[in-house]
């Protein structure tokens, strides 16, 4: 992380705290919490794949299964509390399993694993219409009032967004910046060396998906309470191709990355799509975009290219003054 | 006991199905060792397509055969294209090319929603074989029978195509070991090309049989694609005898477990998919590892 | 008592037969030289010692202690070092995170999500002085990728001697090497304290025959003859592995 993204860092934050108080709109006030939750979620990604390696296609699946625990229990009658912390409990046991079984495999297998994990999650909201609903979905009746704040206002639910991404992002930077987040990074590069220098890869690997998981379910979470709906199509194949375009738009082995991704995704999402109809057709454009010309990501990328074009500036201004000096190496 | 016969005879002709739209996703993920995730927008590209052909273009209708084919043909020919222009720039990074499929596959099913839609198109079932074949007391629709041999047809054909012609030697070999076929001098990255444009162009084709069983939706693609993924984890990648083997086995869970279990189809179909992939990545037949 | 022991050790992937029936045993302190022409399956051995390959029968004794079983991280806490023959290194990071990787992944902070790495300063210390020991100090905050292979070659060994390890298996340290290079890291080996047991793969005969106290010659997977650098060298059989067949 270099001192530039750090600051960058900051002063969106910054901006972020400010906005419901600029911004008049409700409209926009709802865009911007929907880019701070969605952000939670790209960041739990994120650490999977850019920390990791390991790039799953079935993340929606765990989002959803922390957003159905959440609205089942409180359409059963159970208060806030107990709901979010059971639907964060059971949406870790379901982590835990996924993890279980998809770190059987690396690489595209492990793509693949994912892929029908969350398929088969997908399948149960569906299908499993005693328990979800099926397609109607689950109505969630109220939000939370924590400590007597009523978060029903867009204004004030976006306050509660805004306090739990920054935790979140406070959560990843510390994680990324332990012992533990370099050695995750070790496993994405070289596993089979940090095996042979003492580290145990499976275990750093369920781990750090644990913690994926816990971001992710936290995200449903305030997807559930946001919305005060839910249906299965939050966690179609198509929702975790969002989550995985979020975090490759913006950068995926960085902390700003996958924030500005996901911001970059729920504003085309509704945004755009007011001006220009197929907003699908646009995000695929923008994947493959980003894949081919700028696989990195946005915000490493734009840094790439900030630095080539101050690197480009002081050698003119160097080869302006001593046109005979030998080249830089 | 007429429901049985019935469901089973559903069933084979799905695994038909199937092993149309699957045959070209096993072989491009055991020579290009990815999983294709544009394969079931192919499918259903080539569906909406047909349906516009049999429909009338340029002035005259159809033939529903020579629109299938037509189809599959316009299809394969985008496919051979996306290959050469996205893919092969990115050789050799198979996870970046996975991702360029799905950019890829939320295009094509947002181009079709443009072009056609969003109310379901229902297909015609050709002229002749909208009736019923009589067998003892037993009743079968005479549509479903052609679409099993039609899928016969097509894996016999595969399969001569595969082991007696150059191409197919060259195309086993590049599944066996790309990097020993380059040597050899079989010229990988153009084969590549056409098995991707022969991949694209059976599910295209396979989306157009499929139209008077399915007809053609938005979400068609979402729904062929993990069928296909399934298929191909359970038979194995580059093997056609485990595809075919695994789309009748899919055809007959898939089927049977609408009927019987609706609440956990999807779990009955994704299971045995999870089980291979944990057990046997390397799937039922195939022998390569993923 | 032997540093490290083979017996019997057995490997094939299908038909193919990589490891037959090899017997070692390396006494503490020992320079050992395991040569033979390309494909012998001396890289094989190593993999079977560190235990990223586990083999089909035999044995492997670390210090008279059976550790044939045990899996290849565990070993790396008995004292087993390794470097390799491509270069297996931490790209994107920094010369000194890559060295620091390797202290950490002997000591229990490598479980720690929450304390911050860059603060560990005993660490970072101790990884800037395994830097310093193989010349490599001043560029300690380079990126890797901005370094030479000569460079990166000592970086590997760096990370090797910062395991503090028992046993060290070299595989072929000086590949690829210019003659300057190789003095240096020639000047490193033999610098390195008798209370480290040292394995080596190696094919520059002229800078790993000086250094080695015994060798052991292989030949498709077999050891063909061993002992001393004189009766290696005065032995038929070494002429006929290398010389006709």
């Amino acid at each position: 992380m270099i001192g530039g993204t750090k600051i960058a860092g900051v002063v969106a934050i910054l901006a972020l705290a400010a906005a419901p108080y600029a911004i008049k709109e409700i409209y926009y006030v709802n865009i911007a919490s929907q880019i701070l939750l969605y952000a939670i979620f790209a960041l739990g990604l994120s650490v999977l794949v850019g920390y990791a390696g390991l790039v799953s296609l079935g993340h929606a699946g765990l989002f959803g299964v922390a957003a159905y625990a959440a609205a089942y229990l409180l359409a059963a009658g159970y208060g806030h509390a107990v709901a979010v912390l059971a639907a964060l409990a059971i949406a870790l046991l379901a982590t835990a399993a996924f993890a279980a079984l998809s770190l059987r495999a690396t690489g595209i297998s492990f793509i693949m694993i994912t892929l029908a994990l969350g398929e088969i999650l997908w399948g149960l909201a569906y299908r499993w219409i005693s328990v979800t609903n099926g397609d109607n979905g689950i109505n969630v009746a109220t939000r939370p009032e924590p400590f007597g704040l009523p978060l029903v206002s867009a204004r004030g639910f976006y306050g509660a967004t805004l306090v739990v991404f920054l935790l979140a992002v406070a959560a990843t930077a510390i994680f990324v910046r332990s012992p533990f987040g370099a050695a995750v990074c070790g496993t994405r590069d070289q596993p089979r060396r940090m095996t042979a220098l003492g580290y145990h890869v499976w275990m750093i690997r369920f781990w750090t998906f644990m913690f994926s998981g816990l971001l992710t379910s936290v995200a449903g979470i305030l997807f559930v309470y946001y919305n005060q709906f839910i249906s299965p199509q939050a966690l179609a194949l198509a929702a975790s191709a969002e989550g995985l375009l979020m975090v490759i738009s913006g950068g995926a082995g960085t902390l700003l990355g996958p924030v500005v991704g996901a911001a970059l995704v729920v504003v085309v999402k509704n945004v755009v799509s007011g001006y220009i109809e197929r907003w699908n057709f646009m995000l695929g454009a923008i994947f493959v975009a980003i894949v081919v010309f700028m696989p990195e990501g946005l915000v490493p990328g734009a840094v790439r290219l900030a630095r080539a074009a101050w690197r480009g500036i002081s050698r003119a201004r160097t080869e302006a003054r001593a046109p005979f000096a030998e080249p830089k190496p | 006991m007429t429901f049985w016969l019935l469901l089973t005879v559903n069933s084979v002709t799905f695994g038909g199905l199937l092993f149309l739209l699957s045959a070209g996703f096993s072989l491009i993920f055991g020579l290009m060792r990815i999983p294709n995730l544009t394969h079931g927008s192919m499918f259903m590209a080539g569906a909406y397509l047909g349906t516009t052909l049999l429909a009338g273009t340029l002035g005259f209708t159809l033939d529903f055969w020579l629109a299938s084919v037509i189809a599959a043909l316009e299809v394969a020919i985008l496919g051979g294209l996306m290959e050469r222009l996205l893919l092969r720039r990115l050789a050799g990074q198979q996870l970046a090319q996975v991702l360029v499929t799905l950019g890829v596959s939320f295009m094509v099913a947002d181009l079709c929603l443009m072009g056609w839609g969003g109310d379901p198109v229902s297909v015609a079932t050709p002229a002749g074989l909208g009736g019923f074949a009589r067998i003892g007391a037993a009743v079968f629709p005479l549509y479903r029978i052609a679409v099993i041999l039609i899928a016969v047809v097509f894996a016999v054909a595969l399969w001569l195509m595969l082991e007696r012609t150059r191409l197919g030697a060259m195309i086993r070999a590049g599944v066996d070991d790309p990097q020993m076929a380059r040597v050899v001098g079989i010229r990988v990255s153009r084969l590549f090309t056409i098995v991707f444009a022969l991949g694209a162009g059976l599910a295209a084709f396979a989306g157009m049989i499929g139209g008077p069983i399915l007809s053609v939706y938005p979400g068609l693609d979402q729904d062929m694609l993990p069928l296909a993924l399934v298929v191909v984890i359970l038979g194995g990648t580059g093997s056609l005898l485990g595809s075919f083997v695994g789309s009748i086995v899919i055809g007959f869970i898939y089927n049977f477990g609408q009927a019987l279990v609706p609440e956990l189809a999807y779990f009955v179909l994704f299971l045995p998919m999870v089980l291979v992939l944990v057990l046997r990545p390397q799937g039922l037949f195939g022998g390569q590892i993923l | 008592m032997t540093a490290l022991a083979v017996k019997a050790l057995s490997k094939s992937f299908g038909g193919l037969r990589v490891t037959t029936n090899v017997n070692l045993a390396v006494a503490p302190g020992e320079r050992r030289l395991v040569i033979g022409p390309n494909g012998a399956g001396k890289t094989t051995l190593f993999n079977l010692i560190t235990g990223e390959l586990a083999p089909d029968s035999g044995s492997v004794l670390l210090f008279d202690r059976e550790i044939t079983h045990l899996p290849s991280r565990n070993r790396a806490h008995l004292g087993v070092a390794r470097t390799y023959q491509i270069i297996t290194l931490f790209a994107r990071d920094t010369i000194l995170r890559n060295v620091t990787l390797a202290l950490l992944g002997l000591s229990p902070l490598r479980w720690n999500p929450v304390i911050a790495l860059d603060r560990q300063r005993h660490f970072l210390a101790a990884a800037r002085a395994a830097l310093e020991r193989v010349g490599l100090g001043h560029i300690a905050d380079r990126p890797l990728a901005e370094t030479s292979y000569g460079e990166k070659r000592r970086v590997e060994i760096a990370m090797a001697l910062a395991q503090n390890p028992k046993v060290l298996l070299l595989d072929e340290p000086f590949a690829g090497l210019s003659i300057d290079e190789r003095s240096d890291v020639r000047k490193l080996l033999v610098a390195i304290p008798r209370d480290v047991t040292i394995v080596m793969i190696e094919h520059d005969m002229d800078t790993a025959l000086e250094l080695a106290d015994r060798i052991t010659l292989m030949h498709f997977g077999e050891v063909i003859v061993e002992g001393t650098r004189a009766e290696v060298v005065a032995d038929p059989r070494t002429r006929e592995v290398y010389l006709g067949e």
